[in-house]
């Protein structure tokens, strides 16, 4: 088997996405995982829907954490200058109002056209969909940050979206453990691919046809 | 001036009918859930309640959003229970797959039923049904199964759904500290749903860790205006499971 990358790695080319000043939600799982990879020199403000801006990473000593400065994700964070509280309405308007640049979430699914699935799957009978339809919808730009395939090994990035959908045409990037796609109007545009992987090795594991950037290259890191 | 000084929690939930309308504060951490209010309708025993909150008590078992991942107390005790006919919010099923909680049980067994709503239009059609707005239009959800049944409508170029205000009966909230009018403060990411809640209901039940005198709150920092609170309790700490 070839290697794919880790989720930390995933986190770490997620985070190179961010430019200075941006304003970023996390959804959970390896997009919170991000946020320990800010590139030096870069200042990027956490936007957790619970009610905060702001806020630093897990506090270094367990006794600095507080009962409420917890993320959406459920971990302690730490104070930094400038961190602000508020109330889920303004939460909420701030992410469907546009004032949030980047939502980094997870997928189930991905289709060609950006289409996401990403809070159940029919067998299950019930899901959550928490604050993912608005922070699909709402934010300017959505990366999906997830493993390329099912640990089963079906593939997840599909012509069509088979489960319920998060929300239609919203995802502009696609970042997994073997390539960087984009999704632009006439489809999806392979840009990276992991340390020894090729193009048509990643396309076998993608539903839609991949078009080649003009600059295809090995994932940056 | 009415007193709105509870000395119980259990004092402060006895009027409620069975088949009540209940909106429960916080996102699901262990710091913004009104834990003593929660076990005191336990208690109390109400039946047929619907519920409108974030999260259908699917983090408290598990002790996820608190420190250490200790368990607290949230509305699965009362699914548990058995007095919740209804749930409406954005998160009814566990955040652990292979830990099923008590409400999708309940719900997959055809036991309890469930209006999804996603987080952000929850809280708006809470804050809408507190300031006197009948409906508004929202772009979440269009596309998916959401959309089922209402009303879609382009505004701006953009399609979006109608979605109704929601009221309630009671709201049991929790703050930081509450002063003797009601007025209230919060720490931390306590505000969540409960600022919200506090506008939307008959009777709102503020839980709080403390009570000082009319005064003592700077009402510069004050949040919530007395004006939305009906009881006060004093109920520090949390509440085992």
């Amino acid at each position: 088997m070839k290697e794919r990358l880790d989720r930390q790695t995933i986190a770490l080319r997620v985070a190179k996405e961010f430019p200075d000043g941006a304003i970023v939600n996390l959804g959970a799982g390896i997009p919170t995982l991000a946020a320990n990879f800010v590139p030096e020199g870069k200042t990027v403000i956490f936007h957790a829907e619970n009610g905060v801006l702001g806020f630093g990473g897990v506090p270094a000593n367990p006794e600095d954490e507080k009962p409420y400065y917890l993320g959406a994700n459920g971990l302690p964070f730490s104070a930094l200058p400038g961190m602000s509280f508020f109330h889920h309405a303004d939460s909420f308007a701030m992410i469907r109002g546009g004032h949030i640049d980047i939502t980094v979430l997870g997928a189930l699914q991905v289709s060609e056209k950006g289409d996401l699935a990403n809070w159940t799957f029919p067998e299950r009978g019930i899901g959550n969909i928490g604050g993912a339809m608005d922070l699909a919808s709402g934010c300017a730009r959505v990366i999906i940050a997830m493993e390329h395939v099912t640990p089963k090994g079906q593939l997840k990035i599909l012509k069509h979206c088979s489960y319920p959908l998060t929300a239609a045409r919203c995802v502009d990037t696609i970042i997994t453990d073997i390539a960087v796609i984009r999704v632009r109007k006439d489809g999806l545009v392979l840009e990276e691919t992991a340390p020894g992987w090729t193009a048509d090795e990643v396309q076998s594991l993608t539903e839609p046809r991949l078009t080649l950037s003009a600059d295809l290259r090995e994932i940056e890191l | 001036m009415k007193n709105k000084i509870f000395k119980t929690c259990s004092e402060a939930v006895a009027d409620i009918p069975d088949g009540a309308s209940i909106m429960v504060g916080g996102f699901g951490h262990a710091a913004d859930k009104p834990q003593h209010l929660i076990a005191a309708l336990r208690d109390q025993a109400a039946k047929k309640l619907t519920l409108i909150m974030n999260g259908a008590g699917v983090s408290g078992s598990l002790g996820i959003g608190a420190l250490g991942g200790v368990p607290f107390t949230d509305e699965e005790i009362l699914i548990r229970n058995g007095q919740v006919a209804k749930a409406v919010c954005s998160v009814p099923a566990s955040l652990v797959m292979s830990k099923p909680g008590a409400f999708e049980k309940a719900f997959l067994a055809g036991e309890a039923e469930l209006e999804y709503v996603p987080q952000g239009t929850l809280v708006e059609r809470i804050r809408a049904g507190g300031a006197g707005i009948g409906a508004f239009y929202t772009p979440t959800g269009v596309g998916t199964l959401i959309e089922k049944g209402k009303e879609k409508r382009t505004i701006d170029g953009r399609e979006m759904l109608l979605e109704f205000a929601m009221r309630a009966d009671y709201a049991f909230i929790k703050a930081y500290c509450a002063d003797t009018m009601g007025n209230l403060i919060y720490r931390g990411i306590m505000r969540s749903f409960n600022a919200i809640m506090a506008t939307a209901a008959k009777v709102v039940i503020a839980e709080v860790e403390r009570i000082v005198d009319a005064g003592e709150l700077d009402p510069e920092i004050v949040v919530t205006p007395g004006i939305y609170i009906d009881r006060i309790v004093a109920a520090p700490g949390e509440v085992k499971p």
